[in-house]
Parts: C-alpha cells; sequence; structure tokens
C-alpha cells in the first residue's frame, strides 16, 4: 500500500447539462486528489454535484473542461473502446440499489467483471464463489438477489466490485438501502478493502453515521470541493454532521 | 457474456415465454397456411401427376390442365404425323354424374386410357389389374370414390356397379390417385368405353398423350405441336408450372392465404417486438451497469441480438415442427390438402430472422443511446 501516490487527481473539472438557457453547471471547476490505500468520501447536500464527480471520476460521462488522471493515465481524453476496457480492469462499482441482475444468482452477479476481462466462464464462477465466502455468503451462492435481504445483496454487490481486483471502487450511496447493522458491515467490507488492498476507494454518501469510516472527507457545495479534511478534522470541526462515531476497527 | 445473456432472457419467464409463443404461433400460421397454400396448388396439377405423360396435346386456346376444350380424333393423327413423335394416344377426360347403387348421385372424373398400351395410367393399384379394364363395362375408381361411397353406406368392392348415363360401370380394379383441386373421384376406364358412356357429341378428345423418339427431348416435340394450327403442346414440367400459374392470376387463393401469411407476419412483429422491446426496458437499468462495468456497447448489442435470435431460433422450431405434426395428422385424412416443399421453412425462416432482426433493433436502439452514468441516478 502506498498511501502517498495519487490515484485519482481531477484538476478543473467542469461538466454541465443542458445547453442555453437550460444548462446547469454541475461541477464548476473541481480540484481533487484520491491516494492508494484511502477510503475518500464525497459528502454535500443533494444536488451538489456528487454523483455527477463520481460518475466522471469513472468514466462513465465525460467532462467538459478539465482533466481526470487514474493512476497516471488520463481518461478524459481517452477513447470510448479504450476507456471502457480501462473501466473493465481498475474500476469496481457499488451501486445504491446494488443493481444486480434479478435473473441471475449470486454468483453469477459476482462473476460478471471477471467475465468482462476475459476470464473464462468455470473460472469466474469459481472466482465468484471464493469472493462470496470471503463477505460470508458461502452456501448462499445459488441465491437469486430477490432470496436475499437488502445485507446480503449489497454483500454480493461488495464481491462483485471486488472480484477483479480493480484499483478503484466507486461507491455511490453504498448504505442508503441498508439498515444501521447492515450498513456498517457494507462498510467494515469496504473499509477493509481499502487497507489491505493497493486501491482506492471512493464513497459518495449522505450518511452521516459512516462518516468515521472514511481517512478523508471531501464536502462539495454548489459544484465545487469546499472541503477536504482527514476524517478526524472533518468530524472535529463539524460536529453537528455526524451521529455518535461507530465502534469499529 | 453470452451465457450471462442467455441466462438472463431464459430465466425471465414470463417474457421468454410470451417471446416464444408470439413466434411459435407466427410460425405455424406462415408454414400451415404456407403449406395448405402449396397443398392447394398441387390439388390444382392432380390430374398431370395421376397420367403420367412427357407431352400433353390440347387445344391451342388451353390455359391450365383442368381447362377441356375438345379435339378433333384427327389431331392424335396429326400428333403422330410429327417428326419428333415416337408415338401419340388419345385420353378421354371429362367431369360426368355417376349413379350410385341406392340411387343419388355423384360427380366423378371419368378418364378414358387408350386401351392397347393403357398410357396413363394409375401408377399405384390397391387391389385389381389394369389389364381387366378390358373386360366388359369395367371401370377402375380410386381410394376417394370408396371414400364418398362408404359416407353414403355403400361398401363398394370389387363387383359393386354403378351406372354412368344409365349404362353399367363394374368395378374391377381400386387405385391409388392424388386427389384433385375439384375433389372429384378419379374413374379409369378405356378410351373407347369412356366415349360409350357419354352423350355423342362432335369432338370428344380432351388429350393427346405423345413421347418424344429417342434423342428428341419433350421441348423440341413441344416446339412441333406448337406449329401445328389449333393445337398447343406442354411438357409435363410446363403444363404443371402453367396450370399453377394460372391458378394464382385467376382465383383469390394467393390473396387469401397471402393475407393470412401477412397477418402472421403483423402478430409476430407486433408480440415479439413489443415483447423484446419490454424485454429490453426492464434490463436497461442492469444493461446500463454492465456497461458501467466495462461492457462495451459492441458485447451489449451482440448479448442482445443473441438474446433475440435464440428466442426466433426456438420459436421457430416449435412452429415448424407443430405445422409438420398438423401436416402429417391431415395427410392420413387427405384433407384439407398440404404439402410443405423445402422453400416454406426456408421462407418463414427468412421471415422469422427478420423479424429478430427487427425486435433486435429495437433493443440495440436503447442499448447504443444508453449512458453508462444512469446507473448513479
Amino acid at each position: 500500500m502506498n498511501t502517498s501516490e495519487p490515484a485519482v487527481v481531477c484538476r478543473d473539472v467542469v461538466k454541465t447539462y443542458g445547453k442555453g438557457e437550460m444548462a446547469v453547471r454541475a461541477l464548476k471547476g473541481v480540484n481533487l486528489e484520491a491516494r492508494f490505500g484511502e477510503l475518500l468520501m464525497i459528502v454535500g447536500p443533494s444536488g451538489c454535484g456528487k454523483t455527477t464527480l463520481l460518475s466522471v471520476i469513472c468514466g462513465t460521462l465525460r467532462v467538459d473542461s478539465g482533466t481526470i488522471e487514474l493512476f497516471g493515465q488520463t481518461i478524459s481524453s481517452m477513447p470510448e473502446r479504450e476507456l471502457t476496457a480501462f473501466r473493465a480492469r481498475n474500476v469496481g462499482f457499488i451501486f445504491q440499489q446494488f443493481n444486480l441482475v434479478p435473473t441471475l444468482t449470486a454468483r453469477e452477479n459476482v462473476s460478471i467483471p471477471r467475465l468482462l476481462t476475459g476470464a473464462s466462464y468455470a473460472a469466474a464462477q469459481q472466482d465468484a464463489g471464493t469472493m462470496l465466502a470471503q463477505v460470508g455468503l458461502a452456501g448462499r451462492e445459488e441465491s437469486f438477489p430477490s432470496q436475499m435481504s437488502g445485507g446480503q445483496q449489497q454483500r454480493v454487490a461488495i464481491s462483485r466490485a471486488m472480484i477483479h481486483q480493480p484499483r478503484l471502487v466507486i461507491c455511490d450511496e453504498p448504505t442508503a438501502s441498508l439498515d444501521a447493522a447492515a450498513g456498517r458491515r457494507a462498510m467494515d467490507l469496504l473499509r477493509e478493502s481499502a487497507r489491505h488492498q493497493d486501491r482506492c476507494v471512493i464513497v459518495v454518501t449522505h450518511d452521516s453515521r459512516i462518516f468515521d469510516y472514511a481517512d478523508r472527507i471531501v464536502e462539495m457545495d454548489d459544484g465545487l470541493v469546499n472541503v477536504s479534511q482527514t476524517a478526524p478534522d472533518y468530524l472535529r470541526d463539524h460536529p453537528y454532521s455526524h451521529s455518535q462515531p461507530k465502534n469499529h476497527a | 457474456m453470452f451465457r450471462i445473456a442467455l441466462l438472463m432472457l431464459f430465466r425471465d419467464r414470463a417474457k421468454y415465454a410470451m417471446l416464444v409463443s408470439g413466434l411459435t404461433f407466427c410460425t405455424l400460421l406462415m408454414s400451415q397456411q404456407a403449406g395448405v397454400f402449396c397443398g392447394i396448388m398441387m390439388w390444382t396439377t392432380a390430374t398431370l401427376r395421376n397420367i403420367s405423360s412427357p407431352v400433353w396435346v390440347v387445344d391451342a386456346k388451353v390455359q391450365q390442365v383442368n381447362e377441356v376444350i375438345s379435339l378433333r380424333d384427327i389431331d392424335v393423327q396429326r400428333v403422330r404425323s410429327l417428326p419428333g413423335v415416337a408415338w401419340a394416344v388419345p385420353l378421354f377426360w371429362s367431369i360426368v354424374q355417376a349413379r350410385l347403387p341406392d340411387g343419388s348421385f355423384q360427380a366423378i372424373q371419368l378418364t378414358g386410357l387408350d386401351s392397347s398400351s393403357f398410357t396413363g395410367r394409375p401408377a399405384v393399384m390397391l387391389e385389381g389389374r389394369v389389364e381387366d379394364l378390358r373386360l366388359p363395362n369395367s371401370v377402375i375408381v380410386d381410394q376417394v370414390a370408396l371414400e364418398k361411397l362408404q359416407r353414403k353406406g355403400i361398401d363398394a368392392r370389387i363387383g359393386t356397379t354403378f351406372e354412368i348415363n344409365d349404362e353399367e360401370a363394374r368395378i374391377v380394379g381400386i387405385c391409388h390417385t392424388e386427389r384433385s383441386f375439384l375433389g372429384q373421384p378419379y374413374v379409369y376406364t378405356t378410351y373407347e368405353r369412356a366415349l360409350q358412356y357419354m352423350p355423342a357429341q362432335r369432338k370428344m378428345l380432351a388429350y393427346v398423350l405423345a413421347e418424344p423418339k429417342p434423342n428428341i427431348s419433350p421441348q423440341e416435340v413441344v416446339r412441333q405441336v406448337n406449329a401445328l394450327p389449333g393445337l398447343r403442346g406442354f411438357d409435363h414440367d410446363s403444363f404443371f408450372r402453367e396450370t399453377m400459374i394460372w391458378y394464382i392470376k385467376n382465383t383469390g387463393i394467393p390473396v387469401s392465404f397471402g393475407t393470412v401469411v401477412l397477418m402472421g407476419i403483423i402478430v409476430g412483429i407486433a408480440i415479439a417486438g413489443q415483447t423484446f422491446y419490454l424485454f429490453v426496458h426492464g434490463n436497461l437499468r442492469y444493461l446500463a451497469a454492465l456497461k458501467a462495468m466495462g461492457a462495451g456497447t459492441p458485447k451489449l448489442v451482440g448479448m442482445v441480438m443473441l438474446q433475440a435470435f435464440s428466442t426466433g431460433f426456438v420459436g421457430y422450431g416449435l412452429g415448424v415442427g407443430l405445422a409438420a405434426l398438423f401436416g402429417n395428422a391431415v395427410l392420413g385424412n387427405g384433407t384439407p390438402p398440404f404439402y410443405m416443399p423445402w422453400q416454406v421453412p426456408v421462407f418463414v425462416g427468412v421471415v422469422i430472422a427478420l423479424i429478430c432482426c427487427f425486435s433486435a433493433a429495437i433493443g440495440v436502439a436503447k442499448v447504443a443511446r444508453l449512458e453508462a452514468a444512469v446507473v448513479f441516478k
């Protein structure tokens, strides 16, 4: 783990939706760095540009101006095909609604990123089984999402995000659909993933109960980064923005 | 990923069943109706298939085999005199009323064969011998005649008699024939006896059947016949073709069946297109997630195409299978007509492939426009 190297660098990133009078400037020149081994949380009120920033960082949305670098490569100018392949190799996703395919079993859902990176079906299924065991879902490999609780589904989603050992994990409101206990379990897994592997985890969240899992917290407002502090400093300076700290390692 | 695509399709059972049943119904409708249409077209040429001859000579105005304009007896000699003709014989053919033992009447296709050669004889004899036509008042009837008589409670067999124009006709043989478009049974006798059965007319010869000399093609004989005033020649294949074309041009049969086939296509497009649109639409969020995770547009398009075509393949297979089962069931009865040449499944396959292309195009259009970023919304 090398916490000094930037995994993600955003420079003067601008993104506007719509045109003319209807244009909405979601990002107004964002500068941001996230390092390897870091769990970075992006927080802020609704409509401040958190999700847009997440989208441009992972390359699912193009910037209007500015640059995005992931692991030293500028993805903002990368051709679409190359960017798609880059994303398949290097980025893992955890979505708010999990986005598990309902007609696929947990094992099959988890295997998708491995299949996208060229693994054989059998190898991908085997790796998926191993990943599910690591998140405590051994024995539930053949269950469909509808047969699992929200917490279990999120653990499947975490397994899916991690199976191909991505260097960047993007999490969009990972605890929004979970109760407090399931949310803590999910964050424990993410925290562990960020600490023990050579990767960077970026979490967009509204959930102040999980702020203390972050290494660093970036607060956005109106398309700009207002605050970027270590989690302890942020929690000290913004005592009313979070609930009681959780008891976690 | 293609396996994943198929799993996504097969496990969405309601939509998959809807898709497959829609395409199956569409295939069945097209195959079955096209099969019946081809069967009817085959019925129109039954006389050609029941009476085998390489060259047919008819009146110059005749356009198809079921249309008879009588020739003069001398026309047989005119055909025999052609340099390319090895031999030529007369054939009588007419629809007449037969009076059955119970007093009822039945229309029959009376066919008079040349008594020396029996040219045009039935190909399959179920009972008796063709040569027995030389016996007095003898006729050979086909299986259709037996069926019709049985329906009237008459147990017809060799030895049973009935009347044609008050003349006795005694069954000496039973043959198998191809059913005709008109539906009346074929009754074979000799040419001379057929003339006795019929009221005398100035011209009674229906066809002249001719055989080309060795190394002379039927087409050459036809050319020679056509050079004779008042006569027209057909080789077997051209008579077959011209007959079917005549029915296609002059009857409402193709329009009637074409409409049903068109309805099949419309139903297929409507059901398959709509259901596949719903299927893709329902999976759009997951497809967007796959796109975000690194599945490129070509891969997603390939997945959607595979889903569309695999459904089409299954629906097509079931539909053609059901049409074949229908055909197998009705062939035993003889009605309705059914004939499925290889062109029918190929045509239906092409139509189903086009429907799949249309359905896939709807899905592909949605997938191609899909923004991966929507997964965060």
